[in-house]
């Protein structure tokens, strides 16, 4: 099962690395919402996390929320752990919060397949973009303009001219 | 010269991966030396192998980016570092050709 492009996407109730409770509705009147499933350990989701985490900043102000989740198995992947995703947010500058999805259902729900997965979800929570942040992991100029060209889409109201591409990464550890 | 790529079919970067090997092939004279693949299917496998990630490329048995002591052994996707300091999938082609070229230069020796 996977989320499409106009359905709603399925509210959730999660916990990131500082303790808070956080849930889709919590953005009701945000005029966007970015679900990227993410992880440690990847080197895809290392490769584009700096662009991701300035299209956080970048869209800060425009009232876009970032929300990255990291679903893998942590028992299989010790460094994808709710121990390790905190650590790294210390360690690093996080705009945004790091949801941890123990149950995996959230990912699931949304049909994520690998790390990043980007979902954009509009003011009434439909998704608008589901796919890569960019065309090309190993290159920052790239800039995560797929991303960027959605959310300008969003937030002015117009039609997406790209609102699918196919998400390239490691895939999501489920367990077993 | 034996080069083999330990891959793992959970990670996107294998065709990349060797694509660049063929290349560093290339670029350093050694055309006429085939790829070896060799699929890791489970963590069994893993484990006999000491795979730390997909793709794992060996050239005459050895890491061709040797891993730290604390890599975890598993089915996952290998983080390499550019010269340049950007995470990659895939290794540094300088990586590539350099360790080519000193595996090539110890066969010669051994002659």
């Amino acid at each position: 099962m996977s989320l499409t492009i106009g359905e709603v996407g399925p509210d959730f109730s999660l916990l990131d690395t500082e303790g808070r409770k956080w849930s889709m509705a919590e953005y009701d009147g945000a005029p966007a919402t970015v679900v990227v499933f993410t992880c440690n350990h990847c080197p895809y989701a290392l490769a584009w996390h700096d662009r991701l985490v300035q299209v956080a900043r970048d869209y800060a102000a425009r009232g876009v929320r970032v929300l990255a989740v990291n679903a893998n198995d942590a028992d299989r992947y010790p460094r994808d752990s709710f121990e390790a995703m905190k650590e790294r947010v210390a360690k690093e500058d996080w705009p945004m919060p790091y949801l941890h999805d123990a149950t995996q259902e959230v990912a699931r729900e949304y049909g994520a397949k690998v790390t990043p997965d980007v979902f954009v979800l509009d003011a009434e929570g439909r998704l608008r973009y589901r796919g890569a942040p960019d065309s090309d992991y190993g290159n920052p100029g790239e800039r995560a303009e797929w991303l960027r060209e959605a959310l300008d889409a969003v937030l002015s109201g117009s039609i997406l001219q790209r609102p699918e591409t196919r998400p390239v990464g490691c895939s999501i550890k489920w367990k077993a | 010269m034996n080069v083999e790529l330990l891959w793992w079919e959970g990670c996107p970067s294998t065709d990349g991966a060797l694509t660049a090997v063929r290349e560093a092939l290339t670029d350093v004279g050694l055309d006429g030396v085939e790829v070896h693949m060799r699929e890791i299917k489970d963590d069994g496998e893993a484990a006999e192998t000491g795979f730390v990630g997909s793709p794992t490329i060996l050239i005459d048995g050895v890491d061709l980016v040797p891993a730290a002591a604390d890599e975890p052994i598993g089915l996952s996707c290998r983080v390499y570092r550019r010269r340049d300091g950007r995470v990659s999938p895939i290794p540094d082609p300088d990586d590539l050709r350099e360790a080519l070229r000193a595996a090539a230069e110890r066969a010669e020796v051994k002659r």
